[in-house]
């Protein structure tokens, strides 16, 4: 087996891994904040995919579609989150779980009225049709701009969250939300752009996916799977653990479609397995975290 | 109150007209039997899930072919009725639905079905009750003497011969040949097709990779693929993950280097895909609208599909849908009703040119023996309209020379 060709499989991980992280992070945020599990998450993903070609073929450019439609889903979110989840915080995890689990399948019917049941193209953009030399073999140039794009976006949210104002009172609300009410914040405002933030996370990897694979009502199902996995590996609630089990499952799949293709999607359960026996919280999991 | 009471009254009335009218039905369909019983055909089909599109199709033509037969009187003076029941694409619900067709709707025959498991539950079910089954899956174990009896029809091309009209057109001595198979029956069944004809040419085997069913990313398969430096790629899936590996696949720049080939090309996925993508790939069909240039049985089916629904055009999987049901007809008819041994025997002796020129069920093991097309998905800038897809490559008329034989099925001859 020559080097080049581990290298090529090395960064198909890294590419599949990106896609993983994005939506992962958006899971993995509304659950470490709020205590939401967001059943409807991979739907979410999926209606991003949608909104994202309608809007790309209504203006015309992908980019558009790339830049407005995590936007407006994610305002979408926000709706939800002041509408439905709201009512049901601090009642039993299972009430906003049973809620968007409801939510999913509404959302998947609705596309399916819309946009009907069979995929529909999603065209590359001309920019980043073919592949790139990379002297050891080809890489298609758009793989190559989703990696670029979302070390961008998490560079981004590390920086929001960790060096300015807002991303204090963010950490701070999760960590206690009644003393940051005696401060005088309004932390339902916090909470609202939260899950605006986590649902647009998820219609993010929904547009980046759109060009890889065509787009059905279907596509998210396998998604929240994923992202589930993936959150389940890297400790629920948290966004480092996100993004290293994210990769870790990109470049797992892909090594092991080197050796023993077949077993390819059953490595990333089998990496949970593993990690749940010796770390149940996960690798950057809280011991005994209650949400 | 006098408005209360009055809708009081209504109600009454209501309820006892009611009455009489249940009662009325209860006792029609008693008359309805004493006089001719209708036809009923069972047709479990996947209406949801990933083949959903397809199934659709399905039931349309098979809803055409009993409403052309009904038209003209029915069959032996008795009107057709189809029963169409999701399959929900799962074995259990298959074989539970069927069962249900069988003993509580009484049907007379089964068609349908168009994934490997499901026929093959459905199968078991007709089998063990004696009712005809007519199978419109691509899938054939249902013809091995194993799975076989004399109940069992498959009116569907097989794996068989699919993968060697289309390797005919593809490959040549000598070639190095890859293969991206779906680990599945069908998967499975169509790279040992793949084989054989490669095998047969004198094409070299460079490797086999077997991805997961229902994989939606194919990107950490592609590497390797190329690195195997073949020249033609055999792409063996059905449904969105045949969309998906040549989406990614032709991302990769696969097509720079090497020809993708497949067993199936399939209508509706390359309408999800689009023609830039599916520019140039090779498949096998059972059916494709623009034949009607060629054959006058096809041009007839497009013509009464569209009289039917509204101008659209019949796809690949619905002409399965169409012909599955109406060979059937055409058997009860010529065997004067619904007698099932009488039926079996009128399938085994009839000859039927229904959609693409002549066919027939071989004998030994009820495949229906017919035409292979081989199509080219056309370049956007050489496409006339939105249908016009596909070129014919090839349509090799039908043969019992193109079937495995009767004895390596395990059939006596």
């Amino acid at each position: 087996m020559d080097l080049s060709l581990i290298i090529m499989q090395l960064l198909s991980g890294v590419a599949l891994g990106a896609v993983l992280v994005i939506t992962a992070l958006g899971l993995t945020i509304v659950f470490g904040m709020l205590g939401v599990v967001n059943f409807a998450h991979g739907a979410l993903f999926m209606v991003g995919a949608y909104a994202g070609l309608y809007l790309a073929s209504l203006t015309g450019s992908f980019w558009w579609g790339l830049l407005l439609a995590p936007v407006l889903i994610g305002a979408f979110g926000m709706l939800i989150e002041l509408v439905l989840i709201r009512r049901l915080y601090g009642r039993s995890i299972d009430d906003p779980l049973l809620l968007t689990f409801g939510l999913s399948y509404i959302l998947v019917e609705g596309v399916r009225i819309v946009f009907g049941s069979d995929g529909i193209p999603f065209p590359t953009p001309p920019q980043l049709i073919g592949v790139v030399d990379l002297g050891i073999g080809f890489f298609p140039r758009y793989r190559l701009f989703v990696i670029v794009l979302v070390a961008v976006v998490l560079l981004a949210l590390w920086l929001t969250l960790e060096k300015t104002r807002v991303g204090l009172i963010v950490r701070a609300g999760a960590r206690d939300p009644t003393i940051m009410q005696v401060l005088g914040v309004d932390i339902g405002r916090v909470w609202l752009a939260i899950f605006g933030l986590g649902v647009g996370l998820a219609a993010l990897g929904g547009v980046l996916a759109g060009p890889m694979r065509s787009v059905n009502p279907e596509m998210g199902s396998l998604v929240l799977a994923e992202a589930f996995v993936v959150t389940v590996i890297g400790g629920l609630g948290s966004i480092v653990g996100a993004v290293v089990a994210g990769l870790m499952v990109g470049i797992s799949i892909s090594m092991v479609a080197l050796f023993a293709p077949e077993m390819a999607t059953i490595v990333m359960f089998a990496l949970m397995a593993v990690v749940l026996l010796i770390r149940p919280q996960g690798l950057f999991g809280v011991r005994g975290r209650t949400a | 109150m006098p408005k209360s009471g009055s809708t009081w009254k209504i109600t009454r009335r209501a309820a006892l007209a009611g009455l009489s009218a249940s009662a009325a039905l209860l006792a029609a369909p008693r008359l309805g039997r004493a006089a001719d019983e209708t036809i009923r055909i069972g047709f479990p089909t996947p209406l949801t899930g990933p083949f959903a599109a397809e199934a659709r199709d399905q039931v349309k033509c098979a809803e055409l072919a009993v409403k052309l037969v009904n038209d003209k009187g029915g069959v032996a003076g008795r009107k057709v009725e189809l029963l169409v029941r999701d399959d929900k694409l799962n074995a259990g619900e298959a074989a539970t639905r069927t069962l249900e067709l069988i003993e509580k709707d009484k049907v007379h025959a089964v068609v349908g079905a168009l994934s490997s498991a499901v026929q093959l539950a459905v199968n078991e079910v007709t089998r063990a009750r004696g009712v005809i089954y007519v199978s419109i899956s691509q899938s054939d174990t249902i013809n091995e003497a194993k799975d076989f009896s004399k109940y069992t029809f498959h009116e569907a091309l097989n794996p068989h011969m699919t993968t060697a009209a289309v390797a005919r057109q593809t490959l040549k001595k000598g070639m190095k040949v890859a293969h991206l198979v779906a680990d599945y029956a069908y998967g499975h069944e169509m790279l040992r097709g793949f084989k054989r004809a490669q095998a047969a040419i004198g094409a070299d085997n460079v490797g086999e990779i077997l991805h997961p069913f229902g994989a939606a990313d194919y990107s950490t398969f592609m590497p390797r693929l190329m690195s195997m430096r073949p020249d033609v790629l055999c792409i063996s899936n059905f449904g969105r993950d045949q969309a998906n590996a040549i989406k990614q696949a032709v991302d990769f720049g696969v097509k720079q280097q090497m020809k993708i080939v497949v067993p199936v090309i399939l209508h509706n996925q390359r309408l999800a895909v689009g023609p830039d993508v599916f520019e140039g790939v090779i498949g096998g069909a059972n059916y494709y609208w623009g034949l009607e240039a060629q054959s006058k049985s096809a041009a007839a089916f497009n013509a009464a599909f569209k009289a039917a629904n509204g101008g659209a055009i019949p796809t690949d999987y619905g002409a399965y849908g169409y012909s599955g049901v109406a060979s059937l007809l055409l058997a009860m008819q010529a065997a004067g009703g619904t007698d099932t041994d009488k039926v079996v025997e009128a399938l085994e002796k009839l000859k039927y040119d229904l959609t693409k020129g002549p066919q027939h069920y071989r004998k030994c093991d009820h495949q229906s023996v017919q035409s292979v097309l081989v199509l080219e998905s056309k370049k956007k800038s050489a496409m006339t309209g939105e249908s016009d897809l596909f070129a014919i490559l090839a349509s090799d008329a039908g043969s019992e020379d193109m079937l495995r034989s009767c004895s390596e099925l395990g059939h006596a001859t």
